[in-house]
């Protein structure tokens, strides 16, 4: 399955490791704060309707 | 201008803390090193001006919080912005007062820690010269952090985090030019680049530091 | 009709949430084959062993942070000038992603120094002011999160913003002049004879676009929660008061 890395297994591997964790960490964050902030939005919009009406 | 001017420097003195704190700060990190790195006086007396540089450097940086923040707490920031003084020129004001109470003696006690970590006998004529040509660059960078971070309450910690990498290059060219003087090698072009990194910042940077004060002010 | 409708929060969460999902999946696609082409199919070099497939992340992560930054300048002077909240958004979302592509860059650089150099890390030109850079992004969010007004926090980050573009190019010139580098020279330049073999430049032209696309993805996304908080923020005070 793996190319043969040969003795810079290590450094090739773990830069893809460190770098999908970075990238994954990266994205998990961007879309739960817009998920958060979306959930928000409507709570606070459905209370503003609710209040004048 | 002159007249806020004496203000400051009077009150510097009067308060006379922040003025003897920076030196006290900068004597002891001068004082850490040689127990941090050892006693050997050939690598301390190699590695003099860079040690000499960082601590004028967080010296300086100690005591830009006190730039604004003390006219700002008790309003007469308030005052001088609705004077008729533009906002420049107080900024720049504040540098220059912010750069005779820090940035002048430490110049002056430079030479005297240089002892103390053997500095070579051609080195203290370079260091005072790079020093006196750098730290007016530091004051009028500092002015320009402390004036983005008034209004923040302990903005002491994001001063440093903002202010240290627009310390970069005046320390660079700074410790070079010290450090290829005590070697007695060529200092033609730090010299230059540092002398010109003082003038430009010093010509231009004020409107920057003006805009973020009123920002901050309104 | 200009772009500038697209300053419009309202119109940019419109056209922003249809073209999302597009380019996610474009950018997913790209992602995966550049770097699956360049992992599984391509040669090692003959100096630097296998070591080489490393560059299709660590130029493509250093391209966007250094670009992010641009973006982020031009955003700050159109906010600074044109007063449009989105802009100032923007470059706040940017700042995340850049700020996590200069890691990856360093971290990257540090696995390849490593068996490349004999060492993590060298006090070299490039390396150095990439650590300036990152240093620069840590301050200006920072900066962002420091500040409760978001306005009077816009304006700050905008103008520290265009200030330490000066200072890091400044810090570029001073950090080539302060040490020689170790560094290899520009990955992709016009000249042809200095590029890479065109075995390495397909795959990563590839993963280039799967970044430069997943950055525009992910600050799109990040505009957009920033504007609904901004908008929840907004709607809370009205109420309030």
């Amino acid at each position: 399955m793996l190319p043969d890395l040969g003795k810079y297994a290590f450094a090739v591997l773990s830069s893809y490791g460190a770098t999908a964790v970075l990238l994954i960490g990266l994205i998990v964050f961007v879309v739960i704060r817009n998920a958060k902030a979306r959930k928000t939005l409507e709570i606070i919009e459905n209370e503003v309707k609710n209040g004048r009406s | 201008m002159i007249a806020l001017l004496l203000r400051d420097l009077r009150l510097a003195f009067r308060a006379g803390g922040g003025f003897g704190l920076s030196l006290a700060f900068f004597l002891i990190v001068v004082v850490l090193v040689p127990f941090g790195v050892g006693p050997e006086m050939a690598l301390l007396s190699r590695i003099a001006p860079g040690i000499l540089w960082v601590g004028a450097l967080l010296a300086c940086l100690l005591s830009l919080d006190r730039i604004f923040a003390l006219d700002f707490e008790d309003g007469s920031l308030d005052l001088l912005a609705t004077s008729p003084l533009p906002t420049e020129g107080i900024v720049t004001v504040k540098a220059i007062a912010h750069w005779i109470t820090t940035g002048l003696p430490l110049v002056m006690i430079a030479p005297v820690l240089g002892v103390l970590l053997g500095l070579p006998q051609q080195g203290y004529y370079w260091i005072i010269l790079s020093l006196a040509l750098g730290t007016p660059a530091l004051s009028v960078i500092g002015t320009f952090g402390a004036a983005l971070t008034v209004g923040i309450k302990r903005g002491g910690l994001l001063l440093s985090l903002l202010v240290l990498p627009l310390y970069v290059p005046t320390l660079i060219y700074g410790a070079e030019l010290a450090r290829r003087g005590t070697l007695g090698m060529d200092t033609t072009t730090p010299m230059l680049m540092l002398a010109g990194i003082t003038c430009a910042v010093t010509a231009l940077l004020p409107f920057a530091s003006a805009a973020v004060l009123r920002i901050n002010l309104r | 009709m200009s772009v500038w409708q697209y300053a419009n929060p309202v119109k940019f969460l419109h056209l922003s949430g249809k073209i999302v999902p597009t380019l996610a999946v474009i950018s997913t696609v790209c992602l995966v084959a550049g770097l699956f082409w360049g992992f599984f199919l391509t040669p090692d070099d003959y100096k630097q062993g296998s070591t080489v497939k490393i560059i299709y992340i660590h130029v493509p992560s250093a391209l966007v942070a250094i670009n992010a930054w641009f973006m982020m300048l031009v955003a700050s002077l159109i906010w600074l000038i044109r007063r449009h909240h989105v802009s100032a958004l923007a470059s706040k979302a940017a700042a995340h992603v850049g700020v996590v592509m200069t890691m990856i860059a360093l971290v990257t650089g540090a696995f390849w120094g490593q068996p490349m150099w004999g060492t993590w890390w060298a006090w070299d030109p490039r390396l150095t002011s990439f650590l300036i850079l990152f240093l620069f992004y840590l301050g200006y969010i920072a900066l962002w999160a420091a500040l409760d007004n978001p306005d009077t926090a816009a304006d700050l980050t905008s103008v520290l913003c265009i200030v330490g573009t000066v200072f890091a190019v400044l810090s570029r010139y001073a950090v080539n002049f302060w040490n020689q580098g170790l560094h290899q020279g520009a990955t992709l330049s016009l000249d042809k004879e200095e590029n890479i073999s065109d075995v390495f430049y397909f795959p990563l032209l590839l993963a280039i676009a799967g970044f430069v696309l997943l950055f525009i993805v992910l600050t799109l996304v990040g505009t957009r929660a920033e504007i609904r908080q901004r908008r929840a923020a907004a709607l809370l005070a009205r109420t309030k008061g």
